[in-house]
Formats: structure tokens, C-alpha cells, sequence
């Protein structure tokens, strides 16, 4: 097994259970340290604060108090913390990714910078968006989505979010409140309103 | 030239809903995925320096003052991509119950005893050729009320972030021989056979510590990228 030739195939998805909260997201209830909060947010990181948050919702519309929700996002310039990111733009110090589970009425909430343009495989501009993977018991595998903002121009030309059907668009877009950098965008996980997931 | 994530990799993985897993049925989604081509979003990930990870980490029976009970375990592996090469400097956690089947949550209230020298969670970072490795103890099979007389089997659960955010799994590592499998639709929720097998651990006698840890092998195989152009679906 040491020197293994090429593998048969990946590793199958199972689900987080439900007790994933003391090893992933222990946010001071257990012994064990976070390596993660839900804030990508360092002093010094430029571009414009904001919160986004919702609540998780089952079929049923039933609060999902044991979901864990990850995000990865670009700078305020549209540059990712990866190597893979080539593009000419200045390093930043920002890491892009942070990670929260829902509280027992379902909620979540990041506190992040609004993330630049990213082009698509065709050079393209898509709107500012940040990608989210959501795990809970019951999800065998993670579901895959996006949150856009509903105050960007830039979403009616998305690449995107121009293959999803008009009717459903809105499940991406999270809603600024009136006069504060706050967004809210529930999450569906079946049934009416049903949130997009993406086959990535 | 882009790379990209060949889809055909994701048929390993259960389908969303799995009715026999009952906790599927009001959580999966019933409109099908939307198919979309990568873009930088998806090909890039978070990447994990040691920072995160304090010394010690791996090392699930060292984190209270005193012993866990139960049977001390090696697990090791080597996080790899389908393409056979290691993935390096990538984040992985653990968490499982204790030797008695508990775990340390306010919503296990199965009646087995808490062990106040075992936590059940840990981490590590692969290193430069993909190689991981932690100390723990054997976890125990747990009564669920998915059906009558339901029980997991032995399991530790592992969450791994690979090269991109599309690589991302969580899985969950099962032991050699379980006489639980036939009977649990989480691990039967893999269709396939042989995926379903490379979620079972080897026996390494080889790398066991005599007169102190038995040890398990467990490789982590994420998706591979192609150096292909990208296809409108």
C-alpha cells in the first residue's frame, strides 16, 4: 500500500451526522479550539464590511439547527488566496474562507468583505459572488451554491446566473437591508423557494 | 488551457437522496443540480499552512490529563488525487465517538459512558507528499433511530479541503470486517461496490506499535484535475 499505483477512483462523500459541532465548529463549547470562525474579516483587510445572514430550512420548512455552512470568496479586487490564482493583482493577506454552523433556530450568519470581479472561463466579468457548500445529517454529500448580491448591477449579465431560470434566481441573491451592510439570503434545502445547487 | 474537475469523478459519491437514510428525505433536494462550467471560483480552495494547527493536534489521546479507555489506534494514510498524485499541505480533520460508541454532544444521550479523557476531535496537515497520520481510539458502534435496532458501524469521520473548492470532501474512514455493513444506509448510500469499499481502512500490521497501538491504513483519494479544455455543457 506504501507506493500504491494510480487509485481506482476518489473516496465517496458521507454525511457530517450530527456531531460535527465539538470537531468542526466548537465556537467555545468544547474543549477543543476553533480552527475556523465565521468571519474571513482581519484588521487590516481592505474593501467593504458586510454581514450576510439567514436561517437553513429543511423540505418541510422546518429550521435546520445542525447545518454547517463554508464559504470561499476573492478580495475586494477579485483575487483569490491560492497559487492558482495567476493573475497580476497584489497578494493580500485575505484568506477567503470561513465556516459557521446554524444555531437551534437555524441561523447563520458570515462576516466577510464584498468580494471584487471574477472572470469566467471565458475572460468574461462575473458578478461579485461568494461559493458556499452547506453540510447537515441527512446530506450525504454537500451541497454546492452561490451568494450574489442584490445590489449588483453585474448580475444580469452573470454567466452563472444566467443558466438558472429566471423564477429561481432570487434563491442566490442575497437582499441588502435598508441602509445597513447587512444581506440576508435563507437557504432552502428542498421544496418551495428551493435554493439553486450547482453540479460541480 | 484550463483544468478542470471532470464531473464523471462525482458518480463515486451517494445520490442526494437516499430514502433508506431517513434523515435524507426532507433535506436533499428534489430539483435536479444545475451544471455549470468552473471558473476560478471553483478551482481555487483554501490552502492550509501549519498555522491552523497546533503541535499535538493528531494526537487524540494526549488532550486531558489522564488515558482514554479503550483500544489505542494508529491511523495513517496518504491523501492523494485521482490522478495518483499526493496532495500536500492539505487540512485534515477527525472527529468520531469514544471506545463505548458516545459522543461528546448534548444530542447523544445514548446511554454509554462519557470518557472524560477523550474528546474525539483532531487535526493535521498532510505533509509534502500527501501523508497524514493521528492517534486515537478505536471508536465504538451506536444505536440511531433511523429503523428498528439501528446501529453505525465503527467510524471516524474526515474532512479534507484538497486543491480547489470542488475537491472538498467529508467522508467517513470504517474498519476491516464490520458485521455492521449490510445493515447501514449511510455506507450503503454509495451504490458502487468498490467505492463503497474504498471507504473500509486496512489492517497495517507493519506499522502497528507492539506493546502499545494496533494500526489502520486509510487513503483519501479527492478529484483529480485534467489538463482539458473546458466544455460547454
Amino acid at each position: 500500500m506504501q507506493n500504491s499505483a494510480k487509485p481506482e477512483g476518489i473516496t465517496p462523500s458521507q454525511t457530517v451526522g450530527p456531531f460535527f459541532k465539538y470537531g468542526l465548529t466548537p465556537t467555545g463549547e468544547y474543549a477543543w479550539n476553533d480552527a475556523f470562525t465565521n468571519s474571513t474579516l482581519t484588521p487590516d483587510v481592505s474593501g467593504d464590511r458586510v454581514r450576510i445572514e439567514g436561517r437553513v430550512l429543511d423540505g418541510d420548512g422546518a429550521v435546520v439547527p445542525d447545518a454547517m455552512l463554508e464559504i470561499w470568496q476573492a478580495d475586494a479586487q477579485g483575487r483569490y488566496a491560492d497559487p492558482q490564482d495567476k493573475r497580476a493583482l497584489p497578494n493580500a493577506s485575505f484568506r477567503g474562507f470561513a465556516r459557521c454552523g446554524t444555531d437551534k433556530d437555524g441561523n447563520y450568519s458570515f462576516d466577510t468583505i464584498k468580494p471584487g470581479t471574477v472572470p469566467d472561463p471565458d475572460g468574461k466579468p462575473q458578478a461579485p459572488h461568494i461559493v458556499l457548500a452547506v453540510f447537515a445529517r441527512g446530506m450525504l454529500r454537500h451541497l454546492y451554491t452561490r451568494i450574489y448580491f442584490s445590489d449588483e448591477a453585474g448580475n444580469a449579465a452573470d454567466p452563472v446566473l444566467s443558466l438558472v431560470p429566471a423564477d429561481r434566481r432570487a434563491t442566490l441573491i442575497a437582499v441588502r437591508e435598508a441602509g445597513k451592510p447587512v444581506y440576508r439570503l435563507d437557504l432552502r434545502l428542498q421544496g418551495d423557494g428551493e435554493t439553486v445547487f450547482f453540479d460541480v | 488551457m484550463t483544468f478542470i474537475y471532470p464531473t464523471d469523478s462525482n458518480k463515486a459519491h451517494p445520490l442526494p437522496l437516499s430514502p433508506e437514510y431517513k434523515s435524507s428525505i426532507k433535506r436533499a433536494p428534489n430539483k435536479p443540480l444545475i451544471p455549470m462550467r468552473h471558473t476560478l471560483s471553483e478551482l481555487t480552495g483554501p490552502v492550509y499552512g501549519h498555522e491552523t494547527v497546533r503541535e499535538g493536534d493528531n494526537d487524540l489521546t494526549t488532550q486531558h490529563t489522564g488515558e482514554p479507555l479503550g483500544e489505542r489506534i494508529i491511523v495513517h494514510g496518504h491523501v492523494r488525487d485521482e490522478d495518483g498524485r499526493g496532495v500536500a499541505n492539505t487540512l485534515v480533520e477527525i472527529w468520531q465517538a469514544n471506545a463505548c460508541g458516545r459522543y461528546v454532544h448534548v444530542r447523544d444521550q445514548h446511554p454509554a459512558p462519557l470518557d472524560p479523557n477523550f474528546t474525539g476531535a483532531g487535526r493535521t496537515v498532510s505533509d509534502a507528499s500527501g501523508y497524514y497520520r493521528f492517534v486515537s481510539i478505536k471508536p465504538g458502534a451506536y444505536p440511531w433511530g433511523n429503523h428498528h435496532n439501528a446501529w453505525r458501524p465503527a467510524h471516524i469521520h474526515l474532512s479534507v479541503f484538497g486543491h480547489s473548492f470542488v475537491s472538498r470532501l467529508v467522508t467517513q474512514m470504517y474498519f476491516p470486517g464490520d458485521p455492521l455493513f449490510p445493515f447501514d444506509p449511510i455506507f450503503n448510500s454509495v451504490p458502487d461496490e468498490k467505492a463503497r469499499m474504498r471507504m473500509v481502512s486496512s489492517f497495517d500490521l507493519e506499522n502497528t506499535k507492539p506493546e502499545w497501538a494496533l494500526c489502520y491504513r486509510f487513503d483519501i483519494v479527492l478529484r483529480g484535475k485534467n489538463a482539458t479544455p473546458m466544455e460547454t455543457h
